[in-house]
């Protein structure tokens, strides 16, 4: 084993016992692998089958049915702009596009400088104020042209 | 289930088990069916087939495709009828127009996103996709597939981030993406039927994949077991066969019986000529219920291997090469060496082995030939190495030598001690089947001195893990029954009306003497006292116990004292003669039951009944013409022994390789060195044949008609599917040895022999091949007490009339460690290959075990200095062997473990000729042994490898 693995190992391990005994803990777990290393690695998989008793093909059915699960870490900032039929409606494509233009990525990318990853939402809940975005967990309303490069100069500060 | 080209009809979702009926009404005709029956299979039942693509009747319903959808008058919509049940009264349309248009467009969906390259597709003709396209009647596709998971690369010649590469890493079967339809068919049969949990649905939506494994993995590196059952259940050729795509659909079916472990799996061998196409478990099947494992679906190659030897060969000395010769030669050359040798050194000087691996019909043939035409008793069989101790350990506690269950058993039962037995590798089918009931609640206790996968795998736990040193088997039962009868958790019911009252009340006081409590023993067995007290309660007051055992109860020096220990530990708790009960023997070889069953012991004729009693050779003196014997012949370590001192000089030998099999290698190498005429009669020159002088080429399971009988007593028929490759079926070969010494025998078919044996023993009375063609298999015993078999023992009294209680004493093995020899070795086996290997090491098998290695827990590893993967040599009191270390925590400190499939390893030049005091049953499972590391194959090794090579010369036929 690797020093990293071991080290993802050791920290995999300390967010298991940490769900000892919860019920249904399989979606809290990984959510905590998440939150302490930003992104679920895939050696963590194989150790929360063993330690909950499942088939490390159930945990990666559960972890790649949810796309805020990830593979790899995301840049500094997570840039999200939501693809919604409301939003869309006011214009979103427009902004989405001058978004990919301006960061020079596709959906799903993280810019070169490791600063913004991209990605695409289906309804964050706020289509009164489409088209809507997020930044860093945090809502955006009536995002423009001018309001991403705002918020791209913002997170490149 | 892929049926179109074999009927085996398919009913969409599994059988009800409710007893309440329910009549409901589908497209005009009444049906009644059990409570819980999906309308679907309630349809099927009066011949319609409501299209279908995500059910089948191997997994419960999963209401995904949505085509199986019917009309119900008085309820809204279109429910599907796979998930809905039936109710009194309904009345179902199952084809009316909405319901047409609503298939067609699914249909046109479905079709849409698949490759329509039918003709050369290997499923062609055997492929539910293509059935539903017709049964729906779908003319047209009006969606341009322009996003596809099927094209390699799209339009504009860029590549398809959708299209993933066929993967082709199991030797057996593919897994084609772009031929998928995410009915999750496969995933539920890994699920529900196989219970590995190696297959899942990755991502969602349109991203929606089969994956084997995470992300990473392969079908090959995934927790995949290659039992097949996600083929089975595939409707496309996503999942399919390389033998089906190398050759093309089978076109007609035999159902024949497995030739590997005890379960005794029915299959469909299908072919097309005398091909082999596929062997596909048999729905009808009773032992296994359609499931197989990797070993009877796929490991069928080494039947036309070309190792295979198809002529006759002899030779004067073990020094010279084999020659090539008629039949009539080489028959003749045994006869007259085998006859020469009994002129010289008397009757007593010649002997039989009989196969375990071999039919019930060629069995009786060998001890017959030994008893009628050699006219002495010195028959045995590979039991000895096994369950002799199960034949004699049941034998006097309730008078019948066999398990006291069916298979079907298992789903009723509550708590199962498991001991001594890895079913997940030995018994796959039967494990699986536990699994399923585990995962229904059932509770487990295992006990074995290592973590096997019953202890803990995939949504199965056992609720205790007695993990003992080896050799204290009775130590530990003998406990359990003291923590029961010491807390009053008898069944004293149970007790004073089925067993001997006295001799409870000595066992009881045996028992409950302070020094078998699990305290006074935990020094001993390694068992915390109170674990032991936990798992005794548990199986005592858990509802429905079952006892499931294995070799680890019985290749010990007191496998017979443990065996009895297990009888009073059913009776003790009144878990004996009803369903979900019971102690059940998990038997090693496909027909060792049935090689016992005719009278292969020295000791025993068929029917278990002693060769001293008068009445019972009578009626096979009245038949066969001859005076039999009085005095019981000689046990395999016997003769071997009188082959050394000069006594015994000339050996027919059916189907088992002794020389690898039997413990004490190099005691078996001088044994077979010092006879005159040695007769291997195998399909392989195995290791045994290296010292032979006559080699009789074999038949393999599809060349020849017979039964098996499996480790349920259940007698099956194995059907001939292509003609013997060596030319006779291995009853003719034995026959035409016999009548090369003037037997005289006549036999046509194996029909016949079965008739003599029916004729001679009594729990065959009425077996005949026409009542289990009607049946299918029956269990013995069968007779006019029991015309249809018997599927549970001593339901209302035991065999031998009131059980018997025995009192166990713990005596501690003379293998015994010390500062030389400081671990303890036992041996056992892996799910891919099957005992000496002669088989599945000539099969695609190997890429899962291509040798043998020593599991070794880190803190003797570590001491030792031997490193993961590294050489190791292994030694013991009687010999030494080397083979490659693996370091887990699967065994505890103190104990190392491996298998004895690779011939290579020989790791039986490690085991001792201790042997259990009443039947001689090697003890395999204990030797001390010490560990260290080391450079490579051992002398002995490169000796014997040297001496196999020059013993397998053979010389170019002659002009």
């Amino acid at each position: 084993m690797s020093s990293a693995s071991a080290e993802i190992a050791a920290r995999v391990e300390d967010i298991l016992a940490a769900h000892d005994g919860v019920e249904g803990p399989l979606l809290p777990i990984l959510h905590a692998i998440q939150e302490s290393f930003g992104y679920v690695p895939q050696d963590a998989l194989p150790l929360i089958a063993a330690n909950l008793n499942l088939g490390r093909a159930e945990v990666h059915g559960v972890m790649s049915f949810y796309h805020d699960f990830r593979e790899n870490p995301a840049g500094k900032h997570v840039l999200k702009l939501c693809r919604a039929e409301a939003c869309q409606s006011m214009g979103a494509d427009r902004v989405a596009a001058h978004a990919q233009r301006r960061l020079g990525i596709e959906w799903h990318e993280t810019t070169k400088d490791g600063a913004v990853t991209l990605e695409p939402v289906f309804c964050l809940g706020l289509c009164a104020c489409a088209p809507a975005a997020m930044l860093d967990g945090k809502l955006v309303g009536r995002v423009d042209e001018a309001q991403v490069d705002a918020l791209i100069a913002e997170v490149r500060a | 289930m892929k049926d179109f080209i074999i009927p085996d009809r398919d009913f969409g979702t599994p059988a009800a088990k409710s007893k309440q009926m329910v009549t409901l009404t589908i497209d005009g005709f009444d049906v009644t069916v059990p409570e819980g029956t999906s309308i679907m299979r309630a349809a099927a039942e009066i011949g319609i087939s409501v299209p279908k693509l995500c059910a089948t009747d191997s997994v419960d319903a999963f209401g995904s495709c949505r085509l199986c959808l019917v009309e119900i008058e008085g309820r809204a919509g279109t429910p599907a009828s796979c998930t809905t049940p039936v109710a009194p009264g309904l009345k179902v349309h199952t084809q009316t127009g909405k319901l047409k248009q609503l298939r067609r467009g699914v249909m046109e969906l479905y079709i849409s996103d698949h490759p329509l390259d039918c003709l050369t597709c290997a499923a062609n003709g055997d492929c539910e996709l293509q059935d539903m396209a017709g049964a729906v009647g779908l003319r047209d596709v009006r969606y341009e597939a322009i996003d596809t998971h099927f094209r390699a690369k799209n339009t504009s010649g860029e590549a398809n981030p959708q299209w993933l590469p066929k993967d082709d890493s199991n030797p057996y079967f593919t897994y084609d993406p772009s031929k998928c339809i995410v009915c999750s068919r496969c995933v539920r049969a890994c699920e529900e039927v196989q219970g590995t949990f190696a297959l899942t649905i990755q991502g969602r939506g349109w991203d929606s994949r089969v994956s084997a494994g995470t992300k990473a993995d392969s079908f090959l590196t995934s927790d995949c077991v290659s039992c097949g059952a996600c083929v089975q259940a595939c409707p496309t050729a996503t999942l399919q066969e390389k033998s089906v795509i190398d050759i093309g659909t089978p076109d007609r079916s035999v159902i024949t019986t497995c030739a590997y472990c005890g379960v005794g799996c029915s299959f469909k061998a299908e072919m097309r000529g005398d091909e082999l196409v596929r062997m596909v478990p048999y729905k009808h099947g009773k032992a296994n219920r359609g499931h197989s494992c990797v070993k009877g679906r796929f490991a069928y190659g080494y039947a036309t291997h070309r190792d295979r030897i198809l002529n006759p060969m002899i030779r004067d000395t073990i020094h010279e090469p084999w020659r090539e010769v008629s039949w009539t030669e080489a028959l003749t050359f045994a006869a007259n060496r085998l006859r020469g040798i009994q002129e010289q050194y008397g009757r007593q000087s010649i002997g039989v082995i009989t196969s375990s691996r071999c039919t019930n019909e060629e069995t009786y043939l060998v001890q017959k030939l030994a008893r009628a035409v050699f006219r002495n008793n010195n028959t045995d069989t590979c039991a000895r190495v096994c369950h002799s101790p199960t034949g004699y350990g049941l034998g006097q506690a309730f008078g019948t030598s066999a398990g006291t269950q069916d298979f079907d058993s298992v789903e009723e039962t509550d708590v199962v001690i498991v001991i001594g037995a890895n079913p997940t590798d030995g018994h796959p089918v039967f494990a699986s089947r536990l699994k399923k009931r585990l995962r229904k609640g059932a509770q487990l206790i295992v006990v074995d001195p290592r973590r096997t996968d019953m202890v803990k795998s995939a949504h199965i736990k056992a609720a205790h893990h007695l993990a003992l040193k080896p050799g204290t088997n009775v130590a530990v039962v003998t406990a359990l029954a003291h923590v029961i009868v010491t807390e009053g958790l008898c069944d004293e019911a149970f007790i004073r009306e089925r067993c001997e009252w006295d001799e409870f009340q000595d066992y009881a006081e045996f028992v409950s003497d302070p020094r078998h409590s699990p305290e006074a023993t935990e020094m001993l067995t390694g068992v915390p006292a109170e674990e032991m007290r936990k798992a005794a309660r548990l199986f005592a007051t858990g509802g429905n116990g079952s006892i499931y055992y294995g070799l680890g109860v019985t290749e010990h020096s007191q496998g017979s004292t443990t065996v009895m220990a297990i009888a009073n530990l059913a009776m003790l708790t009144g878990n004996i003669g009803r369903p979900g009960v019971g102690v059940n023997p998990l038997r090693g070889q496909n027909n060792v039951q049935g090689s016992c069953d005719m009278g292969s012991f020295p000791h025993e004729l068929p029917g278990y009944r002693h060769v001293s009693r008068d009445d019972v050779r009578e009626v096979f003196q009245q038949i066969w013409g001859v005076e039999i014997d009085n005095e019981p012949g000689l046990r395999i370590p016997n003769m071997l022994d009188a082959a050394v001192e000069g006594t015994f000089k000339g050996l027919y030998c059916q189907g088992e390789d002794i020389l690898q099999s039997d413990p004490d290698t190099k005691h078996v190498s001088a044994g077979l060195a010092a006879m005159d005429c040695v007769i291997v009669h195998d399909l392989f020159l195995n290791e045994t044949a290296n010292y032979a002088h006559v080699f009789l080429p074999g038949s393999t399971f599809l060349e020849k008609d017979g039964t098996f009988t499996n480790a349920e007593r259940r007698i099956n028929r194995v059907r001939k599917v292509m003609a013997p490759k060596n030319g006779y079926a291995d009853w003719e070969i034995t026959q035409m040895l016999a009548n090369a010494m003037g037997a005289g025998w006549a036999y046509t078919h194996p029909s016949q022999i079965m008739d003599e044996i029916a004729l001679t023993t009594p729990s065959f009375a009425g077996v005949t091949y026409e009542k289990l063609e009607t049946m299918g298999s029956v269990q013995w015993p069968c007779n006019e007490g029991a015309p249809e078999g018997t599927p549970l023992m001593h339901v209302n009294g035991f065999v031998r009339g009131k059980g018997k209680f025995i009192r166990t004493e713990y005596v501690a093995t003379d293998e015994k460690t010390g500062p030389r020899f400081p671990l303890l070795l036992t041996t056992g086996r892996i799910l891919s290959q099957y005992n000496v290997g002669a088989q599945t090491r000539r099969t695609a098998n190997v890429v899962w075990h291509d040798e043998d290695v020593l599991e070794i827990h880190p803190h003797d590893a570590e001491v030792r200095g031997v490193n993961e993967g590294q050489w190791v040599r292994l030694a013991s009191r009687s010999g030494d062997t080397t083979l490659r270390a693996k370091i887990t925590d699967r065994v505890s400190p103190g104990v190392v473990y491996t298998t004895f499939h690779h011939p290579d390893t020989q790791a039986n030049v490690i085991t001792t000729d201790y042997s259990d005091w009443a039947t001689n049953c090697p003890e395999y499972k204990v030797t001390a042994v010490q560990v260290s590391p080391s450079n490579g194959p051992s002398e002995w090794q490169e000796e014997y490898n040297q001496m196999a090579g020059l013993s397998r010369r053979i010389l170019p036929a002659a002009e």
